[in-house]
């Protein structure tokens, strides 16, 4: 049936179909995925502050994410009159789309993969660069002080982050001597790179908990200073689309840790029953547990201030990423462990 | 070019900000993050409570005192309480000053229990918000089981308590003491020694032990400072004198120590509670003078004198002799005190309240000008403020 569909189709068409196809196949879970991230994000957190979290909506509370979804998309659309209308409705959109699109290049199971390109890493590195544009526009657009601290704060807190976050990336490439996900994940075949490469393993997920705003680093929407940050002034379904956007990154922050240093799809030992289960379901399962972390330290951590924050990011991780990347290429240099040589 | 004038940043801070502790309304001027100025804005919340009370009896005037730090709000009537029977120059026998006692520490945990968590909260940790309020919780319900109000308890009264503890009551508290230094753990283990809080709230908002004095604090926040001053102990009332338990003291002045020292304070108060329930008296709770005191119901159907009484109390109430007092009693916030004058009839002339987090917001500006603007929340939670007392 399906041959005969692609006989029967110009090719570009039906390449353009089966894109289509695969890029539903991976928006659509990943939605439900961001949903339910928000009810266990409630309901881990609930447990760990002896509440039952939400709990009426469904059995066991389980239609909760869909009856919030409703709620914002039936709710109205304020904009603010001192707005830049254009603006203040683009940046959501932009956040959204952006957190969409990287999910593009991520390997979910040998060879499941929408775009297998050779500069993975790259692109995944550009798409969450341009994310700080889409804050930095809310803050802008909504003229509010609350709005444009918090989105001041954010920009200056995502590039701080993302640069030695850079650094921890390359040394994972000079250990895989690739830009390819997937080969990343091959790589660690033998061993994950999270045991020979522990400093930089808690850097990174610490990095990542500054690069998603996520707590003890939410400085942008730290309600008890600036009320909501950035998003102070949207409501309804905009509102949805950056709260849809920032936990769609978390995922994806989950995603890039299990690729990068968890092994990815690979099971944890390559014996009977654990290389039975298919890669996905692993690859699942490690980003279940760094987003329950990610969710456990939301409900144990204060938050750091600005200056500071900014002064771990640049005086602590930004010299120590420098150093372990300088001390990976001498050791691999040394005894001659360079991948892809000659 | 036209010469440019530069402007400060100024933030409108409150009345409805989530952590303005109230309907705090802060103007701040920013150049940055960093704050230049700090000016708070009273009033939002002022109920004419002192002008209120001059028109009503003094039993009747009791209540507004729960209205005014709803955080603890028996020892706000305390206060009063023991300005009318100073006034009165009545003895109160010893149950009801140990009752009277127990209840002031419950309602110091209660009011530090919140200010604690929601100091942490003000920092950004969630979880001991929850579980404090777990605590209190519990502590509500003896404030109900004693005098049928989870909050506004209008329990003392002048000449004693409105009624007896139910029986099983002083058991129960018992039991919540020995429980409870493991939930301060708990809130401990997630603050006390967290690098993050203490990065947060070491050496900010610091106030030396002279500015302090200058500004007039009391109470936690002076004891932060390294001044060992606590009514209980300077100038003991009810039955203070006879306990033992210790004054915690800071020592830099900090939101840091000023935390510590509430904390410790909680655990001294229990030490109190427990001494409180194990010496408990029997007896009468309040004076026997049915002039000042209903008589007991029972009594009422049966005696014409005690029918007068009870309907002299409750139409005028009872004359207080001419004078003027300040009394002044240790609440959880600090020196809360009642500057009461009578002219003999059955209502106060004037009755001048004096609330701590009134003297305590006036530092607002000095403890943050300088500091970021995540300081100025945090200051303000380490002042613990309510509003209900500082607008009255």
């Amino acid at each position: 049936m399906v041959d005969l569909l692609a006989g029967l189709l110009p090719p570009f068409l039906w390449r353009l179909i089966v894109i289509v196809v695969q890029i539903v196949a991976i928006v659509l879970p990943l939605l439900i995925a961001v949903a339910y991230l928000t009810y266990a994000e409630r309901k881990v957190i609930g447990a760990m502050q002896l509440r039952k979290g939400p709990n009426v909506v469904g059995p066991l509370g389980l239609l909760q994410p869909m009856a919030d979804g409703l709620k914002l998309f039936v709710k109205e659309t304020v904009l603010p009159t001192s707005a830049n209308r254009v603006v203040f409705v683009g940046a959501p959109m932009l956040t959204f789309f952006l957190a969409l699109v990287a999910w593009a290049v991520i390997p979910f199971d040998k060879g499941w993969v929408l775009a297998d390109i050779n500069v993975g890493i790259l692109y995944l590195f550009a798409i969450s660069s341009l994310g700080v544009y889409g804050i930095i526009m809310a803050g802008w657009a909504s003229n509010s002080k609350y709005a444009f601290l918090g989105g001041l704060r954010s920009a200056a807190q995502m590039v701080s982050y993302e640069v030695s976050i850079g650094f921890i990336l390359i040394s994972v490439l000079l250990c895989v001597g690739s830009l390819n996900l997937s080969d990343v994940v091959l790589a660690q075949k033998k061993m994950w790179f999270f045991i020979p490469h522990l400093p930089i393993f808690v850097l990174f997920v610490i990095s990542g908990l500054a690069e998603t705003n996520r707590a003890p680093f939410d400085l942008p929407e730290a309600e008890a200073e600036l009320v909501a940050g950035y998003n102070v002034e949207y409501s309804a379904m905009t509102f949805a689309l950056f709260f849809l956007g920032e936990y769609a990154n978390m995922l994806m922050m989950g995603a890039m840790t299990s690729i990068l240093f968890l092994g990815g799809w690979l099971p944890p030992f390559d014996i009977a029953p654990f290389n039975l289960v298919p890669g996905i379901l692993w690859f699942i399962l490690k980003i279940c547990l760094v987003m329950f972390v990610f969710l456990w330290v939301r409900a144990t951590f204060p938050r750091y201030r600005y200056d500071q924050l900014m002064r771990l990011g640049w005086k602590v991780f930004l010299p120590f990423s420098l150093f372990w990347l300088v001390l990976t290429a001498s050791v691999l240099t040394a005894f001659g462990w360079l991948p892809n040589q000659g | 070019m036209a010469e440019s004038q530069i402007q400060n940043y100024t933030i409108n801070f409150g009345p409805q900000h989530p952590a303005a502790h109230g309907v705090l309304r802060l103007i701040l001027e920013m150049s940055g993050e960093v704050v230049d100025r700090a000016d708070p804005h009273i009033g939002l919340l002022h109920r004419g409570t002192e002008k209120l009370i001059e028109h009503k009896t003094y039993v009747q005037a009791v209540p507004y005192f729960d209205r005014l730090d709803y955080v603890g709000t028996m020892n706000q009537e305390h206060a009063f309480v023991l300005a009318t029977e100073k006034l009165l120059g009545i003895e109160l026998p010893v149950r009801a000053k140990y009752i009277r006692t127990l209840y002031s520490e419950i309602g110091r945990i209660l009011n530090h229990l919140l200010n604690v968590t929601a100091f942490i909260f003000d920092v950004g940790g969630m979880t001991p918000l929850l579980y404090g309020f777990e605590e209190r919780e519990k502590l509500m319900e003896f404030y109900e089981r004693a005098c049928g109000a989870r909050l506004h308890a209008n329990y003392f009264r002048p000449g004693g308590v409105s009624a007896d503890l139910p029986a099983g009551l002083l058991e129960d508290i018992a039991a919540w003491c020995e429980t409870f230094p493991a939930v301060l753990d708990d809130i401990e283990t997630l603050a006390t020694e967290n690098r993050i809080f203490k990065q947060r709230v070491v050496d900010i908002g610091t106030v030396t032990a002279e500015q302090a004095l200058d500004w007039g604090f009391t109470g936690p926040n002076l004891r932060a400072s390294g001044i060992a001053w606590d009514l209980r102990k300077a100038q003991p009332y009810e039955v203070y004198d006879e306990l033992d338990f210790d004054i915690p003291v800071g020592k830099h002045g900090d939101g840091y120590d000023r935390y510590l020292v509430r904390v410790l304070e909680m655990r001294e108060s229990v030490k109190i509670m427990k001494q409180c329930i194990a010496k408990m008296p029997g007896g009468p709770v309040k004076v026997q003078d049915y002039k000042i005191t209903p008589p007991p119901r029972a009594e009422m159907k049966r005696s014409m004198e005690s029918l007068i009484h009870h309907f002299k109390l409750f139409t005028e109430g009872f004359h207080v002799p001419a004078g003027e007092t300040y009394t002044a009693i240790e609440a959880p916030k600090g020196e809360f005190a009642v500057y009461l004058i009578s002219d003999g009839t059955g209502k106060p002339y004037r009755c001048k309240i004096r609330p701590p987090g009134y003297v305590h917001l006036q530092a607002l500006d000095m403890m943050s000008k300088g500091h970021m603007l995540a300081d100025v929340v945090s200051n303000i939670g380490s002042i613990d403020i309510v509003f209900g007392e500082i607008d009255r």
